[in-house]
């Protein structure tokens, strides 16, 4: 029973339905049936909102173009005109991440982003994909990013590891910061919540705490998902034109 | 830490790459052409509309320009027109003067000629009527008609007399 109340309990992954293909363990658990869900509402959501493509959009239309209008307009400032190929892949990065942030801010839900192991794929994926778009366009030339213009070559022997292991850091400090900013909101949550109850009235000014902290983690939510998708954005500009 | 149990690593990538890639296929065929086209149909109306506003204030404000020119010429012609009546109307009314003052003048003359002839005629009367009240008075002074033709040659002379 006390370990039911430990604030980490919620992150606990639980096998729904255990599955294995091949010797891969692909259980069903309740990290999927959030990722499914989120796939499932985002698509519902952007089908049924853009079924009638009106000229003149109504309340789901207009959130539906502008969640597209936003994402468009991140990719536009920082990687320009060259990124169009790659906006439903970005755009998929962002709907995903937010919709798993605010799916899991519903009670007793599940928030996969608060797992290091899922933001980390997702960052590294990005990694790996932009490192190669890079190697395509650029070539060997593609190294000379490690080395900054303008810079004397007595310089090079201390700046150019330093550049490599900044390079190599980005899906570690991408992933780290989404994963951390989840876990840190909701176990906050959970031990203000679990002071409501063992205080008795005066759980008072914990519950409008939690109030408080839950609008917050919303606005974390999103600012999360922006961020994550603009510094993708930014790796991509980075990839297609070097410095 | 249930984050770094890493029996559950396996099978949440398993899911994560399922779920995203069936996301991705799902924004990528469907949900941003949608959204893609109904934004650029909607640039592209916006645009036409622009482009028809512009086209129907270029005709609207030819019009103005049309109208502006068929008014100063229909103002320049009815200037024109009064201008030409006004010439006309003065110079009948000249014509007109000049003839009415020539037969003024004409019956000045005659009225003129008039009194000239009675004035003499008058004055060759007065003439014979001196004589005749010379005559008279002679005769009553005297009791002796003088002759009349010495009285007609004294009145002449003293009519010249006074005359000059």
């Amino acid at each position: 029973m006390a370990e039911k109340h430990s604030p980490l309990a919620q992150f606990e992954i639980k096998t729904l339905v255990p599955l294995e293909f091949g010797g891969i363990d692909a259980s069903f658990t309740n990290s999927s049936l959030f990722m499914v869900a989120t796939v499932v509402v985002v698509s519902l959501f952007l089908i049924l909102a853009m079924r009638r493509a009106a000229l003149v959009p109504g309340r789901w239309q207009s959130m539906a173009e502008l969640s597209y209008v936003f994402v468009a307009n991140v990719m536009k400032d920082t990687v320009g005109s060259e990124g169009r190929k790659y906006f439903p892949f970005i755009f998929t990065v962002f709907m995903f991440i937010l919709f798993g942030n605010l799916l899991g801010m519903l009670p007793y839900s599940f928030t996969f982003t608060s797992h290091i192991i899922v933001t980390f794929t997702i960052a590294a994926v990005i990694f790996i994909g932009v490192t190669l778009i890079a190697l395509a366009k650029h070539k060997l030339h593609f190294f000379s990013f490690f080395m900054p213009p303008g810079v004397p070559m007595l310089l090079a022997p201390l700046l150019v590891p330093i550049e490599i292991i900044s390079y190599l850091s980005r899906p570690i400090s991408l992933s780290v910061r989404l994963f951390a900013n989840m876990l840190a909101g909701h176990t906050l949550l959970k031990v203000f919540a679990g002071f409501i109850v063992s205080l008795g009235v005066f759980g008072i000014a914990p519950w409008a705490f939690v109030v408080a902290l839950t609008g917050l983690e919303i606005v974390i939510a999103f600012l999360q998902a922006f961020v994550f998708t603009m510094l993708t954005c930014l790796y991509l500009n980075d990839a297609l034109h070097l410095h | 830490m249930p984050q770094l149990d890493v029996t559950t690593f396996v099978p949440q990538i398993v899911w994560l790459v399922i779920s995203f890639t069936a996301m991705f296929l799902v924004m990528w065929k469907v949900c941003v052409p949608r959204i893609g086209g109904a934004l650029e149909a909607r640039q592209k109306k916006i645009e036409q509309n622009l482009e028809r506003a512009a086209d129907l204030k270029a005709e609207a404000e030819a019009a103005v320009e049309t109208y502006e020119k068929a008014l100063a010429e229909a103002r320049a012609t009815a200037h024109e027109e009064i201008a030409k009546v006004q010439a006309d109307l003065k110079a009948k009314q000249d014509a007109e003067e000049a003839k009415l003052s020539q037969s003024l003048h004409a019956k000045i003359k005659e009225g003129e000629a008039a009194i000239d002839k009675a004035l003499r005629d008058a004055l060759a009367g007065l003439d014979a009527m001196a004589a005749e009240v010379a005559q008279a008075a002679c005769e009553r002074l005297t009791g002796d008609a003088p002759d009349s033709a010495a009285v007609n040659k004294a009145v002449a002379d003293a009519a010249k007399a006074r005359q000059a």
